[in-house]
């Protein structure tokens, strides 16, 4: 994109960014065409860390294949398999290939994903992962030790304003905000009154929030979704403009209802962007931006 | 299967055990006093007839019933085995009979693991006045003994015991002494069976 | 206390594979309780042994012993005399035990017949939950006496994650948000402040395995003579 993704967060109204999934495999091909096609269409792009617990190429390398590709990368980074030393040596490592932003999560379990049998790790949390950043910004490292050069990352966290009881939620964000959170990409959200009721507890002044949008394709999709998925809750009027779409045009009416969705968030100037998922159907997500505007 | 398993098989497929015997299967029943075995009496006093095969022994209460006891019942050659307690609420140590349930339950799992049909164990509810349904469950596994053919430890147990099944029905042997912390011997175990009494003499326990 | 399950009866079969005399010893403390290796499960296991032997056409003695304990010596000490007589042990104790009775009686093959699954509670008869994962650095001050190292799949300090799930975890839909449920306490005594509170990262060292304590009582005592 050009622009670092921090500098578009401080001077841009309204910021973008969208997702991609690395391959469970050694063939990019498809994922050099999903980086082309979004690289200069949001201001940043995530890359999630072996998502939902199954096994692909790390974040860190292609971060690094989308600033070779011109893009603005935004590395993933859960605590589930890897332990203090390995955390804080792939942030080094990932400031040295030149990455810049970082979104420190917890991780799922290792059972959802395909290595069931695997040890989990979670040797810390997200909020100490973003302290051990935080830290690493300073120039110190988690035991203390100085290092021989320090890191200016962009910090960021995921908060689920979906989530019920929510009061414990709201405490969580305000401690990782004290750790050093400087921007939040929420879980996915598509009712904008119970959003508008979480930013006002919430109260994220200071941090920049983007609100999650995940592409339905389908009404099955959403009931699936509202049953499996922890904090999200697609309202019925939603999944009933899903299902009246004709067959195998429901995909359409999911891009229209998150067109929709971020078109009101930006107009009503509810929070600092949105955050696109959608992944398996990365091609759409242009779609999804032309709708918005 | 191994070969004595196969010749087991092949005795029972042909249910000839001993030579020139027919497979006539031997059923244990646990009755409880208060319930089952009263309906036993009066299924006798009915004069009903029911299969000889069944073997009753009297339980103060299903209570005391623990899996060791009828897993040694199917060791020593039952080739059925029922529990028959009182209807849910009617126990007269209150509760007997719902841990009789759940004890058996285990015990058809426990048999299960070794290889044996868990079919052929069961707890029936027999109420005190209801003679003909003893009668009808006493044949009922007698049938189903059949079907499912012999014990295969009739076998092992006919070795054990000189070839003839029979225990002296009324002799009531010394309580067990106690096990916590001493060493139980295969040599003790055996020392313990009742003598056997054979046209030939009676051979002490084995 | 400890709590252990039997292995699968064709498991513990395959360790007797060969052996002709058979020891089961048993553990009259923890395993007891829960109903997996005390006297009355020993009956039943070399029962089924026996049952199964003899259905295979395997010739096998198979003899049964309860001791009160086997992570004492002094408990096991008298099968001294009378383990030679057999081709291997299969114990029933959790896996302290048995190995303490492997250590003592190293000559003989010592099987173990249960898996030790975790530290923790009686929840009803027959039915034991886990509560304690002995991470040598207690915090339940913290949380209002639930403990997150066990009760949390993912042992955060700082939770709940984005997975719990209107109280329950995500991991296991049966299972209660351990954090959740510190939220409910702390509240209910007064102490959110607790919660808000950033917990640092956990000292793993000093649950760095084999782990040995001696009690103070018993350290080396110099003896300060004016």
């Amino acid at each position: 994109m050009g622009v670092p993704f921090r500098q578009a967060c401080q001077e841009k109204k309204f910021v973008i960014t969208a997702e991609i999934g690395p391959p469970k495999g050694t063939d990019i091909e498809p994922l050099i065409h999903h980086i082309e096609l979004l690289k200069d269409k949001v201001d940043g792009l995530n890359v999630t860390d072996n998502q939902s617990s199954v096994m692909r190429v790390s974040s860190m390398a292609v971060c690094r294949l989308i600033l070779d590709h011109g893009g603005e990368p935004i590395l993933q980074l859960t605590c589930r398999d890897r332990n203090r030393l390995a955390l804080q040596s792939e942030l080094l490592s990932a400031w040295v290939l030149g990455i810049r932003n970082v979104l420190c999560l917890t991780g799922d379990y290792v059972t959802v994903g395909d290595h069931p049998q695997a040890k989990p790790v979670f040797d810390l949390d997200s909020v100490q992962l973003l302290v051990t950043v935080s830290g690493m910004n300073e120039g110190k490292d988690l035991a203390g030790n100085d290092l021989q050069g320090k890191t200016d990352f962009f910090a960021g966290a995921v908060v689920t304003p979906e989530a019920d009881p929510i009061e414990p939620q709201i405490i969580k964000f305000h401690k990782k905000i004290a750790a050093g959170a400087q921007f939040f990409q929420t879980q996915a959200i598509y009712d904008l009154d119970n959003f508008k009721r979480f930013l006002d507890r919430a109260q994220p002044n200071g941090v920049k929030l983007l609100a999650g949008i995940v592409l339905l394709v389908s009404a099955g999709m959403a009931r699936y979704m509202n049953k499996n998925v922890p904090g999200i809750m697609v309202p019925d009027h939603l999944i009933d403009r899903l299902a009246s779409a004709p067959k195998g045009k429901a995909i359409e009416m999911g891009i229209q209802i998150a067109g929709e969705m971020i078109r009101k968030i930006r107009d009503e100037k509810l929070c600092d962007g949105v955050h696109i998922m959608a992944i398996g159907k990365e091609e759409r997500v242009p779609d999804i931006l032309r709708t918005a505007e | 299967m191994n070969d004595t398993q196969a010749s087991h098989a092949a005795h029972g497929a042909g249910h000839e055990l001993e030579t020139g015997k027919a497979y006539e299967p031997k059923v244990v029943a646990y009755c409880c006093t208060y319930c089952a075995y009263t309906a036993a009496d009066l299924a006798g006093s009915m004069r009903l007839s029911y299969s000889p095969q069944v073997r009753i022994i009297k339980t103060l209460c299903t209570g005391k019933i623990d899996a060791l006891l009828l897993l040694k019942a199917f060791e020593e050659g039952a080739d059925a085995v029922f529990v028959a307690g009182c209807n849910i609420g009617d126990c007269h140590f209150l509760e007997g009979n719902l841990r009789a349930i759940q004890v058996v339950a285990h015990a058809k799992h426990l048999l299960a693991e070794i290889g044996l049909e868990p079919e052929r164990l069961e707890f029936f509810h027999i109420p005190a006045s209801a003679g003909p349904l003893f009668a009808q469950r006493a044949n009922q596994m007698v049938e189903r003994a059949m079907a499912l053919g012999p014990n295969p430890l009739r076998f092992s147990a006919h070795e054990k015991y000189g070839k003839k099944l029979q225990r002296e029905p009324d002799s009531h042997p010394a309580l067990p002494p106690a096990r916590f912390g001493r060493l139980v011997t295969e040599a003790e175990r055996e020392k313990g069976a009742t003598p056997v009494r054979t046209p030939e003499g009676t051979i002490p326990g084995a | 206390m400890i709590v252990a399950k039997r292995k699968p009866l064709e498991q513990i079969e395959g360790f007797l594979e060969g052996a002709e005399r058979v020891l089961v010893v048993g553990c009259g403390t923890c395993v007891a309780v829960c109903m997996a290796g005390g006297e009355k499960e020993v009956e039943i296991l070399a029962e089924q042994l026996r049952m199964r032997a003899k259905l295979a056409g395997r010739r096998q003695q198979i003899d049964e012993v309860t001791v009160t304990r086997q992570c004492d010596r002094e408990y096991f000490a008298p099968l001294a005399a009378c383990v030679d007589q057999y081709d291997l042990l299969l114990s029933t104790a959790c896996g302290a035990g048995v190995q303490f009775l492997a250590e003592r009686f190293d000559h003989k093959p010592v099987l173990p017949a249960l898996n030790t699954l975790f530290i923790g509670v009686a929840e009803g008869p027959g039915v034991w939950s886990q509560r304690c994962t002995a991470c040598a650095d207690c915090i339940l001050d913290q949380t209002g006496g639930i403990c997150p190292m066990t009760m949390c799949a993912k042992n955060l300090l700082n939770g709940p994650c984005g997975g719990t799930n209107h109280g329950k975890c995500e991991v296991d839909g049966t299972k209660d948000c351990a954090w959740t449920l510190i939220y409910r306490r702390l509240e209910k005594l007064g102490r959110l402040d607790l919660l808000k509170k950033i917990q640092l990262p956990k000292d793993y060292s000093v649950a760095t395995k084999p782990a040995r304590f001696t009690h103070e009582a018993f350290q080396k005592a110099e003896n300060q003579e004016p």
